[in-house]
């Protein structure tokens, strides 16, 4: 397992999300890029207008596919679960899953397919592993409904979640390298590089991942 | 172009109408259809015995002609020029009155001043196809060999003939590239077939409720028409007009038969249900009791009146033959390789007749040849014809899409 290594900070005077400046810092400028789950394709938009990227994105909801089709983005309305499939082995330079993986129904099948169409996969996700989860199901006995996470059990997209830990075993299960990880923290800044896991396991609120076929 | 089921006030005037078996056989002898094959009420650009269409089937046709409408205005860089393709029925006509109907133009809701396809902002063209019976050389139009109707001597016509047609009178308007091409089921197939056949003149293509190859399904409900219009006896062996004969009433079962395709079963049902038309019991005989009845026979009987019998068979034949990974060693992908053009495809939830399925099967071809490709797939209930209909949704998407295009582009 490499260690996290450092980024360079970026301030989100433009109103971007930080977890989205962290992806973008990640990819190389100019390159292919499919975005999984890319919503309404603001981290695509993003991606285009500061680092140059050739982008394309998959989104289940066709709002957000309306949304990106002003932007002029080529997104096209699909599946994470059943239309990565189609696509060709090596067709990107970067292939991102952001806040995605958790609301697909086979996570390992969607990394697999993220490693195998990209030349390398960035993938961020809420750590369940945080505190306040950890406090939430310990001591309310509940299980947790937070900012980042508001939806109850019943109703909410998010059928797999995985703590920062579960995400890295199943990195080396699937023969994933990780080149860099980072966790943010409750104000969505990266946290100490220097921290031991354990940390990044329960104050990390989300992991963000740059991995590589091994 | 099921011109008649994007009309709402439709349904409403074939309701308080029965329409009888009888007034189907008498269907008119009327004259427009063949009237607007020679001499259209349209814009026609004429390519003389030098300058012939090579067809497909290896007939070089000449002399030919291609009617056609425009809208907006041709800026000075030639560069918002918009294709518009239409569907099997369908003519130039998409944003005026249709002069032989007299009824408004078929695609009101996407071409226009706002509209998705501004024709504030673009400089929009739409011809009549080849095979057409509205202005466009066809089996309707006058053979300068016999001074009589080609009829069965026409030579049969391919999505790609029609496309080259175009590609002909877009170099006479003197426009290098297209800033878009948009058609929906067969417009889609042109569409198609425009980004494949001349990568280079299309900025970018809007390609609706469509196919890459017309199914054997689709094929069959072809024939069944066909085969309908050729059983009429006064279908004469296509020499008709000759004979001063219409096959109206094969011709008519035909259009029945088609429109059945254009529905939804949902759409069908909740327009209709099993209502009975003027009466409250079953009259015991082969009368149109039902609304739906008496709705098909007016689709027929209208359609006979606009339409030429054997511009049906040809066309519909064009479809059938349609198959765009043929040309290309069976990969659809290698039609696009490479391609420069900006896509956008939707579908319909309902439409039977072109699946969403087909469009993805266009989708995922456009991903493996790395084009740059967009996919909504629109709910709607209303089957096939949706795409002619008041579907919010795709507005959106192609005023999305074609906004968006037209910045890259540098159209103000």
């Amino acid at each position: 397992m490499s260690l996290p290594t450092a980024l360079p900070l970026t301030d989100t005077a433009n109103g971007h999300r930080l977890d989205f400046l962290l992806v973008a810092d990640m990819v190389e400028p100019g390159s292919r890029v499919l975005d999984v789950g890319c919503g309404d394709g603001s981290l695509l938009s993003l991606l285009r207008d500061r680092r140059g990227v050739d982008g394309r994105g998959i989104e289940i909801s066709r709002e957000g596919v309306n949304a990106c089709l002003a932007k002029g983005l080529p997104v096209i309305q699909g599946d994470a679960d059943t239309d990565l499939a189609d696509y060709p082995d090596d067709a990107f330079d970067y292939v991102i899953l952001s806040q995605t993986i958790q609301a697909t129904r086979q996570p390992r099948v969607v990394l697999e397919h993220l490693l195998r169409i990209g030349r390398r996969a960035i993938v961020s996700f809420p750590n369940f592993g945080h505190w306040r989860v950890r406090t939430d199901l310990a001591l309310k006995g509940r299980m947790p409904v937070t900012e980042n996470l508001p939806y109850s059990w019943y109703d909410t997209p998010n059928i797999h979640f995985c703590t920062i830990r579960d995400f890295v075993e199943l990195c080396r299960e699937v023969g994933a390298q990780m080149e860099k990880a980072v966790a943010l923290n409750a104000g969505g800044q990266p946290m100490r590089v220097t921290l031991p896991w354990w940390v990044w396991n329960l104050l990390g609120e989300q992991g963000v991942f740059l991995l590589k076929r091994r | 172009m099921r011109v008649d089921a994007a009309d709402p006030g439709q349904y409403r005037l074939f309701e308080r109408t029965n329409i009888s078996v009888e007034s189907m056989q008498s269907a008119s002898l009327s004259s427009e259809p063949r009237s607007q094959a020679d001499d259209p009420s349209s814009l026609v650009m004429r390519f003389g015995a030098d300058e012939p269409l090579m067809m497909d089937s290896g007939v070089a046709l000449a002399p030919w002609q291609i009617a056609y409408q425009t809208y907006g205005t041709l800026n000075a860089e030639k560069s918002n020029a918009v294709l518009i393709c239409h569907a099997l029925t369908g003519d130039q006509h998409v944003a005026n009155d249709n002069p032989v109907t007299g009824k408004p133009g078929w695609w009101l809701t996407m071409v226009g001043p706002g509209r998705p396809v501004d024709t504030d902002r673009f400089f929009v063209i739409c011809a009549n196809v080849i095979g057409g019976c509205m202005g466009t050389t066809g089996p309707a139009s006058t053979d300068p060999a016999t001074g009589r109707p080609y009829a069965l001597d026409f030579p049969v016509v391919t999505i790609r003939d029609m496309v080259r047609a175009q590609a002909a009178l877009v170099d006479r308007l003197g426009i290098e590239k297209l800033f878009c091409v948009v058609g929906g089921s067969m417009g889609g197939m042109q569409v198609l077939q425009w980004a494949a056949s001349y990568p280079d003149r299309v900025f970018s293509a809007l390609p609706i409720a469509t196919a890459a190859r017309h199914s054997a399904q689709n094929i069959a409900f072809h024939e069944v028409g066909r085969q309908a219009v050729m059983a009429d006896p006064e279908w004469r062996g296509g020499r008709y007009l000759t004979e001063g004969t219409r096959p109206s009433k094969g011709l008519a079962v035909a259009r029945m038969g088609a429109h059945i395709t254009y529905l939804s079963e949902v759409a069908l049902h909740r327009k209709f249900g099993r209502n009975f038309q003027d009466r409250a019991a079953p009259t015991f005989s082969f009368d149109a009791d039902f609304q739906i009845e008496s709705y098909l026979r007016y689709q027929g009987i209208s359609f006979v009146e606009r339409f030429d019998a054997n511009s049906y068979l040809y066309v519909t034949r064009a479809m059938d033959y349609f198959d765009l990974a043929a040309e290309h060693g069976g990969s659809l992908a290698k039609a696009f390789k490479g391609t420069p053009t900006r896509f956008c495809v939707i579908s319909f939830t309902s439409d039977w007749l072109f699946p969403t399925s087909d469009s993805r099967a266009i989708v995922h071809a456009l991903n493996a040849a790395a084009a740059s490709v967009a996919f909504v797939e629109v709910e709607s209930d209303k089957g096939h014809d949706a795409f002619l209909l008041d579907e919010p949704e795709m507005f959106a998407a192609a005023r999305g899409f074609i906004d968006a295009a037209a910045r890259v582009r540098g159209i103000a």
